[in-house]
């Protein structure tokens, strides 16, 4: 032993011991009765709550979902009643917002713009991510040629962007409606939650827990929706969140460009559109539609940025 | 590594096959002609039908015709459209301006998009990031083509700095404010990810040993934490190409830049179908070449790959 | 400070005067989102030139934290708050950046604790050393690199220069640590901080490491304060020894008589729980009836008809491989005894491993022909370092792994073959404790859900009997009922190790299989559980297989004991008998590497063994465990998700 052969190193070699009224001992690792239980989601929603990020989208996002539901107590004007006379008018009374090239009223358009930007991106977000969560889980979990499989398909429909896929299919049926236009964004926009379902789904499954679980004597399916998928959707869900922001973009990007809904359907991305021709001497007749779109959509993505924060791993500390 | 590039490669065959028979088939599967079908109400001359026929093998079982297109493709035989003209001779007029298009956008997303992240990514918590994090917000939620307008507007009809229409043949510094458009919601995404990928890695334990070891600041970001916080963005950037095609398209639009976007609307709006298949078929395997490049890169940076056991 | 036992050691030459650190009241507060966090408090201790200070403590008791506030290394959210750090005299508490980062490196240096994440991937092994040079004016350029190539030598490295060369990633991990000290001893400081420099490694590496760095500090004179938490380490390694406990010191003085004549309540707790201290076995106080025997000796006669000594009248004879007379399926198994409760026989695995070529595979043995029982009520523990297949056994055992041959008989019955409602039968009989206890319960679940699972899964009871069951399990395991509606981010490791030990006894299993289940728990809360684990076994007559890799617990706790190295069993029978008297080498430099283990302690006994002559084997290679399924590295690459 070192302290044995090696010469003294202090002048003086001193033994303290700390007054236990300074230093109690506590128990060894007893258990602490003083907080109210907590899950993970419930200590998520506690942090979420406490974030401005999160408090401004939710507050947004409840507005448009709102315009969205009752249109009718924000404008009277009927969007699709265009009356060429009044076009190109600027603000007044009865149009506060001002007519468009065609006549319509640009308030109303607005308004009722909404609904088809929400229900499109509700519907096109809830496709994808089903899609997306069973390809990923299926390919994660089950590894092997599989796994092969569903990730060069997934890589195929990863190489068609979604506005060249959407192009294509416009070109082949000539017009589009809205449930098209959602299958389409379903079609081509599944492919980011599922890669990001099978690497939650990889990093999941070769957990303790899930060992422990089939040493129990659960079986693969069991484990794989009882105790896998519901410890990997947290990615997954962040993603969806942000995914509803992009899509209605992307609405809004193939009607503008023509291959999304046609022109006599409300859309905010065909109304930008319209109004190009308009841009020098009434560049309102962009800007509101612009602003509407552009709102609801940095509100989701906002939310999606406050929702992975409040799910980050890191930021649990106890 | 030679095993991984390889590979890769070898993922990448049935990629570029089921892509390309993806588009190829989502035109023209259908029943009946798929030139009256895809033409619709346009008028094509019977000279024209022929040679489209001919060209497109319209008398072979499908996985045939789809095979022999895209050894056209790749021999660069495009054929020609509905409206007779060679569509090679098109595209070889629009590619010029869209690429530089594409080396502009790429170029400010690269550049301004890391210096941006890294920043945040050092200073994170401080008004700086929460400026720079929101400024990303923005770009993302606002669409190209709105931004596209705006920057129209105001800095050229309101103050008349640049060019709006941009016109035949476009030089540089025309091609500058469509450019910066293009790039902006890349700029954002490449913004984002640096931040993380820096504000993660300066947390990390080597950080802290190469601090100890007397290192000074300077030396430990660009030394420790720029080298391993970057390999995630070069990957992002080549994936990046995808969403650049699809951008250029609206860019050229409010821009009235001729190149391959334009081209592409202008045949979705002419109904050109051969232009449009061969159009996205071309921008897929660009994406997917783009893609393997910077997988090979990856591999080159990252040395637990590069000599991997 | 109060009055104490100041012992002066008569005749000693006094050292310097001057301590070379002296810290005086210190006190770190972190700020967290829940409010702010003292992490340490009115520390105080001293380092003088050339000695090795240790300091011990368990995981929050602010050791690390005070070593790494010297140099202001401490996280972002941490700053001192009060009191001093004297550095050769001058107050280095608020100096600035610049000002400290002169002293870094060639005056302080760093040692830091996981070899795994302390080295840059990106940067060969080499550059990181020339740049601790050149930070600190030593050498540049090419004087740099035939420096940086003479540290690795020094460090212990051997092939130097080519090992400059290579990336961390090809380093093994005891190789990565030595490179970490060379990079600490680089530009040659007076005070060299060790932060569990090994405790990451194999016991021999560790005792190999460790040697290695006395002898460089002691021959270049630098200080080392050397943070652990085992305290028979540090005693065998520091002259002086300073006690930890939730951020304040509670003890400190010269290793001997700190460990002999401790006087803090703490530090008794810590000395009578430290394995490597402790030699007997632990009786439980709740020790039942002779109806469990143990059977400590080969001669002891049988009390019970369950218990039978076939296991035991075997290991008498030290053969490598099983003690049974087959060896190999062509000849048959051995013999089969209905009386054990497991009986492993000629267990072999072997993985395909895929090599550089992507369709060639070479294999891998990680289990070679394995054989032993587990006597009932007994506890057989298997040990091993890394890459010893210790873990692959278990695996087999609780049929979570195919064997690639040999059988494993539970009951007599072969198990091996078991499939569909057979297995899940045989999973009630058969429970594991695994190792992370912060990965072994399901965050989503409540500890309720956590214990009433298996009941489910196996159909047993209604609603109202499982919750009287996970009541009666919270309460074996001495844990309060209300603990039901928590959840396991709520519970400290110790605390969740006793939830996996209630789930595993949900089903009233006959066999425990304890894979490495206290090796993550600190040594107080690691006491508790083992404790736990015996007073269980003696209420509920339960069969223990503990794989560890601890030797100093298997002491503590197994009657029987296997030593495995590189996947072949090299040393079986009872734990006395491993320990008192072993015949393989092997064995001989496990049990000369556990630290403490020469410690001469007032009536504990003293193992005294003598380590082999021969080169040091360090296990270098790296031995993957379980390599299965594709490991595709594409995976990594996958496009990130940008937003």
């Amino acid at each position: 032993m070192r302290s044995d052969t090696r010469p003294a190193l202090r002048p003086r070699a001193e033994h303290w011991v700390a007054p236990l009224e300074e230093t109690p001992l506590r128990e060894v690792d007893a258990a602490d009765s003083s907080t109210t239980p907590r899950s993970l989601w419930a200590e998520a929603w506690h942090n979420l709550r406490r974030n401005p990020v999160f408090l401004i989208s939710a507050v947004l996002i409840l507005f448009v979902l709102f315009v969205a539901a009752f249109p009718q107590l924000f404008t009277d004007q009927d969007p699709r009643y265009g009356n060429l006379a009044q076009a190109r008018q600027d603000p007044s009374a009865e149009h506060p917002f001002g007519t468009t090239v065609q006549g319509y009223d640009i308030l109303s358009r607005t308004v009722w713009g909404a609904r088809t930007s929400v229900t499109i991106g509700f519907l096109a977000m809830i496709g994808t991510t089903l899609i997306g969560m069973v390809m990923g889980s299926l390919a994660g979990y089950l590894g092997g040629w599989v796994d092969e499989v569903i990730s060069r398909i997934t890589d195929i429909f990863f190489a068609l962007p979604l506005v060249l896929g959407a192009i294509v299919i416009a070109t082949r049926l000539g017009s589009m409606t809205m449930p098209i236009v959602v299958l389409v964004i379903c079609l081509f926009g599944w492919t980011n939650i599922a890669r990001i379902m099978r690497g939650a789904v990889l990093s999941t499954k070769t957990q303790d827990y899930v060992m422990a679980s089939t040493a129990l004597g659960a079986s693969s399916t069991t484990n794989l929706l009882r105790h896998v998928i519901p410890n990997a959707i947290a990615p997954v869900i962040v993603t969806a969140t942000v995914n509803l922001g992009v899509f209605i973009v992307a609405e809004a990007t193939l009607s503008f460009l023509g291959v999304g809904l046609p022109s006599t359907s409300v859309s905010w991305g065909g109304d930008i559109s319209a109004a190009r021709s308009a841009l020098r001497t009434q560049p309102m007749m962009l800007f509101y539609p612009s602003m509407a779109l552009a709102i609801t959509v940095l509100s989701f993505i906002m939310l999606g940025d406050a929702v992975r924060d409040a799910l980050d791993p890191k930021a649990r500390k106890r | 590594m030679i095993w991984y590039i390889g590979r890769r490669l070898l993922q990448m065959i049935p990629v570029f096959l089921g892509a390309t028979l993806l588009v190829y088939g989502m035109t023209f599967l259908t029943g009946g002609n798929p030139i009256d079908t895809l033409a619709g109400d346009k008028p094509i001359s019977p000279a024209v039908r022929t040679q489209l026929e001919a060209q497109f093998n319209l008398d072979r079982p499908f996985i045939v015709q789809w095979l022999l297109y895209l050894k056209g493709v790749l021999t660069f035989d495009f054929g020609v459209g509905f409206n007779g003209r060679p569509i090679i001779d098109q595209i070889a007029a629009a590619f010029p301006a869209t690429a530089k298009l594409a080396i502009i956008a790429v170029v400010v997303e690269t550049i301004f998009g890391v210096a941006a992240g890294v920043l945040a990514g050092l200073r994170k918590g401080t008004v700086i990031d929460t400026t720079l994090l929101m400024l990303s917000l923005l770009v993302i939620a606002v669409p190209t083509f709105v931004i596209g307008f705006v920057v129209q507007f105001f800095l050229g009809v309101r103050l008349d700095l640049i060019t709006i229409n941009v016109g035949r043949d476009p030089s540089w510094i025309n091609l500058l404010p469509p450019g910066i458009v293009l790039g902006a919601v890349s700029f954002a995404y490449v913004l984002r990810l640096t931040r993380t990928s820096v504000a993660e890695t300066m947390t990390a334990d080597h950080v802290r040993t190469a601090t100890a070891k007397g290192l000074s600041r300077g030396g430990v970001v660009s030394k420790h934490i720029l080298r391993n916080s970057l390999i995630p963005v070069v990957t992002f950037i080549g994936a990046d190409l995808g969403m650049l095609m699809g951008g250029a398209i609206v860019t050229e639009n409010i821009f009235n830049i001729p190149g391959i976007g334009t081209l592409l609307f202008d045949s979705i709006r002419d109904n050109e179908a051969p232009m449009v298949v061969t159009l996205v078929t071309l921008l897929v395997i660009v994406f997917l070449v783009s893609n393997l490049i910077v997988d090979l890169l990856y591999a080159a940076l990252d040395p637990r790959i590069r000599y991997a056991k | 400070m109060t009055a104490q036992p100041t012992t002066e050691r008569p005749g000693a030459a006094s050292g310097p005067a001057q301590p070379l650190l002296e810290i005086k009241d210190l006190e770190i507060t972190f700020t967290t989102s829940t409010g702010p966090v003292q992490g340490v408090r009115k520390a105080d201790l001293e380092v003088y030139p050339g000695e090795t200070v240790a300091i011990v403590g368990e995981s929050g008791s602010g050791k690390s934290t005070t070593a790494m506030s010297i140099a202001h290394l401490l996280p972002k959210n941490g700053t001192v708050t009060g009191g001093q750090i004297l550095f050769e005299g001058r107050d280095i508490t608020h100096v600035s950046e610049r000002q400290i980062r002169t002293l870094r490196g060639d005056q302080l240096g760093l040692v830091p604790q996981d070899p795994m994440s302390n080295l840059n991937p990106m940067w060969k092994v080499g550059s990181q050393l020339t740049e601790a040079l050149a930070a600190n004016g030593i050498a540049k350029g090419s004087a740099a690199k035939r420096r940086s190539v003479e540290l690795l030598e020094e460090a212990g490295l051997s092939d130097a220069e080519r090992r400059a060369r290579q990336y961390p990633h090809e380093y093994s991990g005891g190789m990565k640590q030595r490179a970490l000290i060379a990079m600490g001893l680089a530009a040659r400081p007076k005070l060299l901080v060790a932060d569990e420099p090994t405790s990451a490694l194999d016991v021999t590496v560790q005792q190999q490491i460790l040697d290695h760095l006395d002898g460089l500090t002691q021959e270049l004179g630098v200080a080392v304060l050397l943070i652990t938490h085992d305290l028979g380490l540090a005693a065998e390694r520091a002259q002086h020894l300073v006690v930890m406990y939730k951020g304040q010191v509670v003890e400190s003085g010269p290793a001997l008589e700190l460990l002999q004549n401790p006087q803090h309540p703490y530090t008794q707790r810590l000395i009578a729980a430290a394995p490597s201290l402790a030699s007997r076995r632990m009786e439980s106080a709740r020790e039942a009836a002779p109806a469990h025997p143990r059977p400590h000796r080969v001669s002891e006669p049988l009390v019970t008809v369950t218990e039978r000594e076939a296991d035991t009248a075997a290991p008498a004879d030290p053969t490598p491989s099983g003690e049974q007379d087959g060896h190999g399926p062509e000849f048959g198994y051995g013999p089969v005894n209905p009386e054990a409760a497991i009986q492993v026989q000629n267990l072999t695995k072997v993985f395909p491993l895929r090599g550089a070529v992507p369709w060639k595979t070479t294999p891998f043995t990680a289990v070679d022909d394995v054989s032993f029982e587990l006597a009932r009520g007994t506890t057989t523990a298997i040990v091993g370092e890394s890459g010893s297949g210790k873990s692959t056994v278990a695996q087999m055992v609780l049929r979570l792994l195919s064997p690639t041959q040999g059988r494993v008989l539970i009951d007599a019955k072969d198990v091996t073959e078991y499939r569909g409602a057979d297995l899940k039968a045989l999973r009630r009989r058969v429970q594991p404790i695994f190792q992370n206890p912060y990965g072994t319960l399901d965050p989503m679940y409540s500890i309720y859900r956590t214990i009433e699972e298996p009941l489910r899964l196996h159909g047993i009871g209604d609603a109202k009997s499982r919750e009287a069951k996970v009541r009666d399990l919270l309460d074996k395991v001495a844990l309060p009922a209300d603990m039901m509606r928590r959840f396991p981010n709520e519970l400290s490791g110790g605390q969740r190790q006793r939830i996996a030990i209630a789930r595993a006894l949900a089903l009233d299993p006959e066999i425990v299989v304890c894979d490495e289940a206290v090796s993550a728990l600190d040594v107080l809360v690691q006491d508790q559980v083992l404790h736990l684990l015996n007073d269980l076994q003696a209420e509920l007559g339960l069969s223990y297989l503990f794989i560890t890799h601890d030797l100093a617990v298997v002491r503590q706790i197994a009657d029987n004991t296997l030593v495995m190295e590189q996947g072949k069993v090299v040393e079986q029978g009872t734990t006395d008998q491993v320990f008192q008297d072993p015949q393989q080498d092997y064995t001989k430099r496990l049990l000369a590497a556990i630290p403490g283990g020469s410690i001469q302690l007032a009536g504990a006994e003293i193992l005294d063994v003598e380590a082999p002559e021969g080169p040091g084997v360090e296990a270098e290679a790296v031995h993957p465990e379980q390599v299965h399924g594709d490991d595709d590295p594409g995976e990594r690459f996958q496009r990130p998700d940008p937003v």
